[in-house]
């Protein structure tokens, strides 16, 4: 966790300079890799794994922005990550279920829906709750510790905190959640067969063109005078308040958007992968993002989307071809990129001090 | 200068590791297929090789892997070699299902063994149900499951919990207190217990939960302790039995004042408590390492000959012994590998195995088993002190027994 007491580089102040086509044409190029020559390359298969990892780097976005720029270590994105899918979950389960419970409730005695279930049924309420729900939290809890002038460290600790708490909620409630088990066994995604070739191609590329427009968003955030702003808030939190802003709004607004962008991703996450649990949103996972980030460059949006897909993709590379060993290599890739290009990968390929 | 060189470097090792991934599906396309072509037939193994359920479930695999090499070396099935796909579970239920579908769609096995929590069996069961693709799980579970694409070669409940509350039942243990790891398997079968316990003049005095992984049983013993029960009905998983019957020792419990009978406690379990803290305790399962029969002589040589004398033989290492002959035996008598065509073969195929004779349930998928009450000896070996004397229909709904009406609704 070297990485995280490291100063970040100084920002300079901004010079207007002629405009750069490089970082659009290289989305451009990207754009047209995700949605044109991938689908046509990759099978089935390998398109439903490529789209899982889109989800994870929606989820490293939100991270980016809150930690890269602004400074925050959030080591508990999963239980936003969680609270989305769960809500995506839910409508998916209802709905197949009809008239009766879902399964899990069947085999944990539950006799009658919980009320917290019925209003899911609407595909309208679950869908922002997907939203509403992760926001309203990350809200909540920012506006309680940012004003209390909670951060660094202690902050890290208390999200992390909130994912165990999460995790131990949703075990205990086995008759209102599915337990350990979760929530799986999905039939049926907005009218279509979830696990049909069709749908999931869809579903890649509903996830990869959310990916890009929330990518889109969070640039645009990013260099706007709010982005300026949070980026000041991060090198001297102590500064802006004498200039007369507040960081404690500005750290709130960035940690709820982090939080929507990581409840979206669980939402589509679910019908992609066709689960969702405990597991998935706890300390564990929530950790395996930050350090993604890490890997692919916290300072840059860019290299957090990079780092998700590219720890997602060893993953399952490395523990298909050595199921015994696997574990060690994804440990010895992280060390090797943290030691050698402690700004990650995307650090490795900008000559410049990469601040933004 | 360094620098510049260490850019390279990194830059053309990630190029390289790119490049070798890009190649990586084609290769296996053209490997696709080979499930009943060529001279192998691929079957995968999915177990966690990493993770918390790495311990157990490793030496599942393991005597999978020694199934198949004794049946290749006896001329393989169909006139063709099995070739095992072994894949990392990592003790994470999405990944089991990630990897099942892998299996499945890329390696085209015939057949998948996998699993042991029954989270990780709910992961994967749509995977297989979807793509028609059968799995072997050979781990004792909750039972209330029944899928057409699952064999099920562990006990369902009427074959291991409920012959344990008979026994308890026949030795007077009339109050029982109830201790769980919280999720699916423990609630449920504590459901379970209570229907039979209402149904038989016992009473459950008691019902805790902890955390997998938990470690801290100073309150929860004070509880046991203070509630007086007859006997404990255990189903705690994985290392909290250890932090668990530790506690119970010192608290002064002994295997006569108190047994304390367990369902998740097998012999690779006992080493890992230490077998001071456990002697004498009973525990419930349909195989042991040291049950009687010609069999079981031979797979516990021909374990200990492959891994090293110090391996000990469980009862889920046996189960998954069993899922690989007893699938073969469906393949020969189909005369292929075709998933529909075995499972209408299987039924009804019975072979003298390890822990007696299996025969397979053509309805439920599920085996006959014969249920086994052992203690737990000073060598850490479980001996045999009541078995039920005939192997046990299966019943996963509990449809044959009244008191279980709500419970399968």
């Amino acid at each position: 966790m070297t990485a995280t007491l490291e100063k970040p580089p100084v920002t300079e102040a901004p010079v207007k300079e002629p405009r750069d086509w490089r970082g659009p044409a290289l989305f451009a190029l990207v754009a047209v890799i995700g949605l044109v020559v991938m689908p046509l390359v990759l099978e089935p298969f390998r398109l439903g794994l490529l789209a899982k990892y889109l989800t994870y780097a929606i989820v490293a976005l939100g991270i980016g922005l809150a930690w890269g720029q602004g400074g925050m270590l959030t080591l508990g994105q999963g239980v936003f990550f969680g609270l989305g899918g769960y809500a995506m979950g839910m409508h998916l389960k209802l709905n197949d279920a009809g008239d009766g419970l879902p399964d899990f409730m069947v085999w944990s005695g539950v006799e009658t829906l919980p009320a917290l279930w019925e209003p899911f049924r609407n595909p309208v309420f679950a869908i922002a709750m997907v939203v509403v729900v992760p926001g309203a939290v990350a809200w909540l809890l920012g506006t309680l510790v940012f004003r209390q002038r909670v951060r660094g460290a202690y902050f890290a600790i208390l999200t992390q905190a909130l994912a165990a708490a999460m995790v131990i909620l949703l075990v205990g409630q086995q008759g209102l959640t599915g337990g350990t088990n979760g929530l799986t066994n999905f039939f049926e995604f907005f009218g279509q067969d979830v696990a049909a070739d069709s749908t999931q191609r869809g579903l890649y590329f509903t996830v990869a063109i959310v990916l890009g427009v929330l990518f889109l968003g969070a640039w645009q955030l990013q260099r706007s005078r709010f982005g300026r702003l949070l980026l000041a808030v991060r090198d001297g939190e102590d500064r802006v308040r004498f200039l007369g802003y507040n960081p404690a709004t500005v750290k709130t607004i960035t940690f709820t958007l982090s939080a929507v962008m990581a409840g979206i991703a669980g939402a589509l996450f679910v019908p992609v992968v066709g689960i969702i649990s405990p597991a998935l949103l706890g300390v564990v996972p929530s950790l395996e993002l930050v350090v993604a980030v890490a890997v692919g460059g916290r300072f840059a949006l860019a290299g957090a989307v990079l780092g998700a897909v590219l720890m997602g993709y060893a993953k399952t590379y490395f523990s298909e071809e050595l199921p015994d060993a696997w574990l060690y290599l994804q440990g010895a890739l992280f060390i090797l990129v943290i030691g050698l290009a402690p700004k990650g990968i995307i650090g490795f390929f900008r000559r410049k001090d990469v601040t933004a | 200068m360094l620098n510049a060189f260490l850019r390279t470097a990194v830059g053309a090792g990630l190029v390289l590791a790119l490049a070798a991934c890009g190649g990586e599906p084609t290769e296996s396309t053209a490997g696709g297929g080979a499930a009943a072509g060529g001279n192998t037939i691929k079957v995968g193994l999915l177990h966690s090789l990493s993770g918390t359920m790495a311990i157990s479930e490793v030496t599942v695999r393991d005597a999978e892997l020694l199934a198949i090499e004794e049946i290749n070396a006896a001329g393989g099935v169909l006139g063709k070699q099995l070739e095992p796909v072994v894949e990392d579970g990592a003790s994470d239920w999405p990944t089991f299902a990630e990897k099942a579908n892998k299996l499945i769609s890329q390696d085209k096995v015939a057949t998948v063994f996998g699993g042991w929590t029954s989270a990780s069996r709910k992961a994967m069961l749509p995977v297989f149900e979807r793509h028609k693709a059968l799995l072997w799980y050979p781990v004792q579970y909750e039972g209330l499951e029944s899928s057409p694409y699952i064999f099920y070669t562990g006990a369902t409940t009427n074959q291991q919990i409920i012959p344990g509350l008979d026994y308890l039942k026949e030795q007077g243990k009339t109050k029982i207190f109830l201790v769980g790891s919280d999720y699916v398997f423990p609630r449920t079968a504590n459901k379970i217990i209570k229907a039979y316990a209402a149904a038989n003049g016992m009473t459950v005095l008691g019902e805790e939960y902890t955390p997998l992984g938990h470690t801290e049983y100073s309150t929860l013993t004070n509880k046991v302790v203070q509630a007086k029960p007859d006997a404990v009905f255990n189903t705690l998983n994985g290392d909290s039995n250890v932090a668990f019957f530790k506690q119970l020792k010192s608290a002064g419990v002994t295997a006569e004042s108190m047994p304390v009978l367990s369902v998740s406690v097998a012999e690779e379990e006992v080493t890992g408590i230490g077998v001071d803290n456990i002697v004498g305790h009973p525990v419930a399962w349909n195989y042991y390492q040291t049950t009687e029969n010609a069999a079981n002589s031979k797979f516990v040589a021909a374990f200990k000959a492959k891994y090293g004398d110090a391996k000990v033989t469980s009862d889920p290492m046996e189960a998954g012994y069993n899922a690989v002959y007893l699938w073969a035996e469906a393949v020969k008598k189909a005369g292929t590998v075709e998933v529909e065509a075995v499972k209408k073969a299987s039924g009804g195929i019975a072979l003298e195995r390890p822990e007696g004779l299996v025969t397979i349930d053509g309805e439920t998928q599920h085996m006959y088993k014969t249920a086994r009450i052992g203690i737990i000896q000073p060598d850490g070996l479980i001996k045999e002190v009541w078995n039920s004397g005939e192997p046990i229909k299966p019943d996963p709904y509990l449809k044959s027994y009244p008191w279980a009406g709500s419970l399968a609704s």
